[in-house]
């Protein structure tokens, strides 16, 4: 169980995605469109996958996608790859949008917390053969029951660490303990380096 | 809250898990903690994954729309002073510059990136006065952008070498629909462009497009038209189009 699943190369070679947001932020619309069809996918996805309606998730992808033209200038190479830097915005905006929503139905959740099922099927339900998908979902198992529930809760649903604590029934500092070690695990497994 | 070690939060702080409060603290603390900013930045890069493992194929509308709208968008300046090596880079100038490019990439629609790089001070100049008489209207066609079912087309003008492009922008709901013109060539002294309502083969006058460029909403409501038309006209437009139109859009 503690064998480590590597990346055999990049899973999608495809343009330099780094050249490609360069040149976006100088107003290159063509290099848009190619770095569009590049992350368009998984920024949908993913929102989808927070938000679940889909009117409302091509809404924020249209967003999100809006920003990363808004703000490309101000993308840090230094930082890291160009998927991550626009998945963290495609996740903080779905994020909000959960959250946004959510104030007024707070109390029902509570109530619905105690009945709460594990989320990891919902990551299971969602695999296919694809390579990535196949990773994920092995190295996700090779976390620890609440480092999972804690990152999945947080991560597919929206939720904060607070919430995710009080939904688990687990101290604060034990989550937030176990979202960092869950993605340090995570981390190593997929072999995501710096 | 308990706040002991903030590095342990380098975990809730990448999925986005931290409150208000705790995230602008973490971020005060992260600024001064590169061990923490390198950890932040794995941890992303992980959490990218799990977002590329949920990646489905977008419909072929949201592209349309995001493309149609990047014209109507301002693009920001960097924070700070890129990193060697990494896009442009105008010592003493760079604010101002930055400020006028974005300028004049929201104006020129479509406009290439080298062309907009080229301008001088005098057209920016130019540019921020005709910026501020478009604006009404490129608000009215974002505003338009928005409605839910909100489609787009975009046809290139036939004539070689003076070609230019034309999206259509409608929405049923809304009743309307918008052009946006871009690299349309000038329109000849004495002449402007002319927008129509194709109503299944009768051209109903809906407004002047007096430039090659720019954004406007179609005057008049959407009916039952099947399209957009685009004709050369006198000056002051007509009643019923002249000359065979440069442009046809139909609404499919």
């Amino acid at each position: 169980m503690n064998a480590v699943v590597h990346l055999s190369g990049p899973a999608r070679p495809g343009p330099d995605l780094k050249e490609l947001l360069t040149r976006v932020a100088l107003g290159d619309q063509d290099a848009f469109s190619r770095l569009y069809d590049a992350v368009a996918g998984p920024v949908l996805g993913l929102v989808r996958r927070v938000l679940r309606d889909p009117a409302q998730s091509e809404e924020v992808a249209q967003e999100v996608l809006l920003e990363v033209w808004r703000t490309a200038a101000r993308y840090r190479a230094e930082r890291g790859e160009v998927m991550p830097w626009v998945l963290t915005i495609a996740h903080r905006r779905a994020v909000d949008r959960v959250r946004s929503a959510q104030a007024a139905a707070d109390r029902d959740r509570r109530a619905a917390g105690a009945s709460h099922t594990p989320a990891f099927d919902e990551v299971a339900e969602q695999v296919e053969s694809r390579l990535e998908r196949e990773q994920v979902r092995r190295c996700m198992r090779m976390l620890t029951e609440l480092q999972r529930e804690s990152l999945t809760l947080a991560y597919y649903r929206g939720y904060t660490y607070p919430q995710v604590a009080e939904v688990l029934g687990v101290p604060l500092g034990t989550i937030k303990t176990r979202m960092r070690d869950g993605l340090i695990r995570l981390r190593d497994c997929l072999g995501v380096g710096a | 809250m308990n706040v002991t070690d903030p590095h342990t939060l380098t975990g809730a702080y990448a999925a986005h898990a931290l409150d208000p409060d705790e995230n602008a603290e973490f971020e005060r603390h992260l600024a001064g903690c590169p061990s923490c900013a390198q950890e932040v930045a794995e941890f992303a890069a992980t959490l990218a994954k799990l977002g590329t493992a949920q990646s489905e194929v977008p419909p072929q509308t949201l592209k349309a729309n995001v493309m149609a709208a990047l014209p109507t968008i301002r693009q920001e300046a960097p924070h700070t002073t890129p990193a060697p090596g990494q896009g442009p880079s105008r010592p003493g100038r760079r604010a101002p510059r930055w400020t006028k490019l974005a300028l004049a990439a929201c104006l020129a629609l479509a406009a290439s990136a080298g062309g907009i790089a080229v301008q001088q001070h005098h057209r920016a100049d130019q540019a921020r006065a005709r910026a501020a008489a478009l604006q009404v209207q490129q608000d009215r066609v974002t505003d338009l952008l928005t409605a839910p079912d909100a489609r787009t087309t975009t046809g290139s003008t036939s004539g070689g070498a003076a070609g230019g492009v034309g999206t259509a922008v409608w929405s049923h709901s809304r009743g309307q629909a918008a052009f946006l013109a871009s690299g349309l060539p000038a329109p000849a002294a004495g002449t402007t462009y002319q927008l129509w309502f194709n109503d299944s083969g009768t051209m109903r006058p809906a407004g002047l497009l007096p430039g090659g460029n720019g954004a406007r909403l179609l005057s008049g409501p959407l009916d039952g038209a099947v399209g957009i038309g685009v004709t050369v006209e006198p000056a002051g437009g007509s009643p019923h189009p002249t000359s065979a139109p440069v442009l046809l859009l139909p609404f499919t």
